[in-house]
């Protein structure tokens, strides 16, 4: 298997306080990875800091790319290699058009101009497979957009922007039946031998149809425990309390 | 990548320095014997040497600014008020000397002039090199020229307009501009005459030590309408520029008149400059102004609304970078019934520049009925920046609306690291978010103006980092 992400014992801050706690992981390229964990234990800034966000320091440990160190890369690097992140609570960009935003994305990413017939047809498409109206590529990125119809719009830029690895930060959270089941159509045809998908969530409905092949449990700054997919279910079943009191004793 | 590449080549078109290539330039400074020898150079009526000589008259008795930037980088002596290019007026590009011309072609007046203008003007330091209508409108009565052929063959017109709308007493750099004036613009749309397509002066300033001082006097007849652009740019030099033109704009009953600006004036331009329009019952001003350059501006277009129903729009944005002081605003007099005043104005300051935006909002006591709506937001784009926003009212009834609304940011490291997470530089994502906060302004300018204005804006960012 062909090495897509590995984070070797990775330690990150924000501010003063240490979040992440000598992390581990590694992610082969056609695999689908889920991560979960109680609130606050650390996933949104593992999810951030692979994508160097300035607002975390890495103080030790070595982030590797496609057997490449990126730990000095800033962000628009790392998306370029092929890095995607899916926000937890997106940005809302005044003034400035879903497609115009998408189209410079795509142009800075393959360094060569789109072909804007191709282009719109392919977004277009795109936004009907995820159910969204057309309309909006000519709105406002993400302003005045409601909760699900901007996690939709996270998941038209991995399909349109076409990375290598894309991270998913609770991309379900909050989303009705409905939303979550279009958000996992996007990852089936996003997901492809060739990349890794990583999945933060707390459910499994995102999970159906999707063949997972590593869940790790997240607990305060560390991955406490990989197992299979049938792990989610258990979570979702019984939540963290058990892992919880793993954490207390050891 | 490609866009950079079309940034440098335009950085350069607006630094296109040509040699100081006069024909004639006036001593430096200030006194009777320039303003005569001006005058006599041309050749005009004595009525308009009296005019030049009140003005500096006034010039001489007026107080420098007691608010506002610092203006003391200004001495009059270091300036040359007056340079006459190696060019006559022309009306082909082709008649134009070929240095100039360039000059014009590189910042696409000729081009644009093809694909979206009705008329253009050209002017080169204190001249204008061109000028041009499009025959139906000529035929209609449009008259559209140089103000010095103005002051000679429409005498009448102009004499009973000139200096009725800004008075040289307004402030010292108005009756500065008396006494000096050359160049400019004048525009005459007879009642009824609709001009679909906008009319364009530009005004470029290649001498260093100098100052242009052109006047724009433009009557919008009973019902007609017109839209016309003033654009200008200026090369950089070590020394002090100064730009002190004058606008003075006539809407008549039923009128409407569109003003648009794009101001690129270099870094080491002072910008004093007046602009003021009387709107008559029923008729409606609607100033549309980016404002980028200059060391120093002090620029507050004022609108007074005379007749019942008149109505001004103000929608404007100013960009203060490094070393800028950009002072602007507007004021509003309501002097009359259910006049209305609606203000939108956006300030953007980087890398140290100031951005202060002052409304002045007058409403009589007999204006019944009137509003005003005034927003001003700011973006201030790093933690040594300021935006400001100073409103002041004087409002004369009880019978009006009256709202003012300001809202200063910083701009969001989240939404920087938001663009950058989908392969957009640093530069690229503050240029966005600055193009996406600009654009409710850039989408009241003509295309090429918003692009013009974007390129402006990636412009300013792209020397931001590194
Ligand atoms: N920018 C920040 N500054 C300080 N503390 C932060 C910052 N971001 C997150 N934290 C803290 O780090 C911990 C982990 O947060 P986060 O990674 O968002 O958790 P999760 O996504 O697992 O819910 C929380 O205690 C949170 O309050
Ligand atoms: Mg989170």
């Amino acid at each position: 298997m062909e090495n897509l992400l590995k984070i070797k014992d990775l330690h990150v801050n924000a501010g003063e306080k240490e979040i992440l706690k000598g992390l581990n992981l590694q992610i082969n390229k056609g695999e689908v990875h889920v991560i979960m964990g109680p609130n606050g234990a650390g996933k949104s800034t593992l999810a951030n800091v692979i994508l160097n966000n300035p607002e975390y320091t890495r103080t030790e440990g070595d982030i590797i790319f496609e057997n490449e160190n990126i730990n000095d890369l800033r962000t628009d690097e790392r998306a370029k290699k092929g890095i995607f992140m899916s926000f937890q609570s997106p940005e809302e960009i005044p003034g400035i058009s879903v497609q115009n935003f998408i189209k410079s994305a795509k142009v800075a990413k393959d360094e060569k101009p789109v072909r804007i017939f191709e282009f719109k047809k392919n977004l277009e498409q795109t936004m009907k497979d995820l159910n969204m109206n057309v309309e909006y590529s000519n709105r406002d990125l993400n302003v005045g957009f409601s909760g699900g119809e901007k996690k939709k719009n996270e998941i038209l830029q991995m399909l349109m922007l076409e990375p290598k690895l894309a991270i998913l930060d609770e991309t379900d959270s909050g989303l009705d039946v409905d939303a979550i089941k279009t958000v996992s159509k996007g990852i089936n045809m996003y997901h492809n031998e060739n990349n890794g998908v990583l999945i933060i969530t707390h459910g499994t409905k995102i999970l159906e149809n999707l063949h997972v092949d590593y869940v790790h449990i997240l607990v305060n700054g560390k991955i406490i425990k990989t197992a299979d997919g049938s792990l989610a279910q258990e979570i979702e079943k019984q939540g963290y309390e058990a892992y919880r009191e793993e954490k207390a004793n050891g | 990548m490609a866009k950079t590449q079309v940034d440098d080549i335009n950085r350069s078109i607006y630094n296109i320095k040509n040699e100081d290539n006069y024909s004639y330039k006036m001593q430096k400074g200030l006194d009777e014997k320039i303003v005569r020898e001006i005058s006599s150079m041309k050749n005009e009526p004595t009525w308009m040497l009296e005019c030049r000589l009140k003005g500096l008259e006034m010039y001489n008795k007026l107080e420098m600014p007691t608010w506002g930037p610092d203006l003391s980088v200004l001495n009059m002596d270091e300036i040359s008020t007056y340079v006459k290019p190696k060019s006559e007026l022309n009306t082909s590009w082709e008649d134009v000397p070929e240095e100039i011309k360039n000059t014009f072609d590189a910042l696409g007046i000729p081009e644009a002039e093809k694909k979206s203008l009705a008329g253009v003007g050209a002017q080169y330091d204190s001249e204008v090199v061109y000028h041009s209508l499009q025959e139906d409108l000529l035929k209609q009565g449009v008259i559209y020229t140089d103000f010095e052929t103005a002051v000679k063959k429409y005498e009448n017109i102009v004499k009973k307009y000139f200096m009725k709308c800004v008075p040289a007493e307004d402030h010292k750099f108005a009756a500065l501009h008396y006494a000096v004036w050359s160049g400019g613009s004048f525009v005459y749309v007879p009642k009824g005459v609709n001009v679909e397509i906008p009319l364009q002066s530009y005004f470029r300033l290649n001498s260093p030590e100098s100052g242009q001082f052109e006047h724009t006097l433009i009557i919008v007849d009973e019902g007609a309408n017109l839209h016309f652009i003033e654009g200008c740019s200026a090369p950089k030099y070590n020394k002090v520029n100064l730009h002190a033109g004058c606008v003075e704009l006539f809407v008549k009953e039923n009128a409407r008149l569109r003003y648009s600006t794009i101001e690129n004036w270099s870094k080491n331009m002072l910008n004093l400059n007046t602009k003021k329009v009387i709107v008559e019952k029923n008729g409606v001003m609607e100033w549309v102004t980016g404002s980028f350059g200059s060391r120093i501006s002090m620029l507050y277009p004022m609108s007074i609304l005379k007749g019942d129903n008149a109505k001004m729009e103000y929608t404007g944005i100013s960009f203060a970078g490094e070393g800028q002081n950009l002072d602007t605003g507007l004021k509003v007099v309501h002097g009359a019934k259910n006049t209305a005043s609606v203000v939108s104005s956006k300030s953007i300051s980087k890398s140290g520049g100031i951005a202060t935006f002052r409304s002045n909002v007058v409403v009589a006591p007999n204006a019944d009925g009137s509003k005003s709506n005034i927003s001003c937001e700011s973006l201030m784009l790093d933690d040594w920046s300021v935006s400001d926003t100073i409103p002041v009212s004087n409002i004369g009834t009880d019978d009006v609306e009256f709202s003012h609304e300001a809202k200063i940011g910083k701009i969001s490291d989240e939404a920087i690291f938001y663009l950058m997470s989908r392969g957009l530089s640093e530069e690229e994502a503050k240029a966005m978010i600055v193009r996406g906060f600009a654009s409710p302004i850039s989408k009241e300018l003509p295309v090429e103006y918003a692009a013009e204005m974007n390129n402006l804006i990636n412009l300013e960012l792209e020397g931001a980092i590194g």
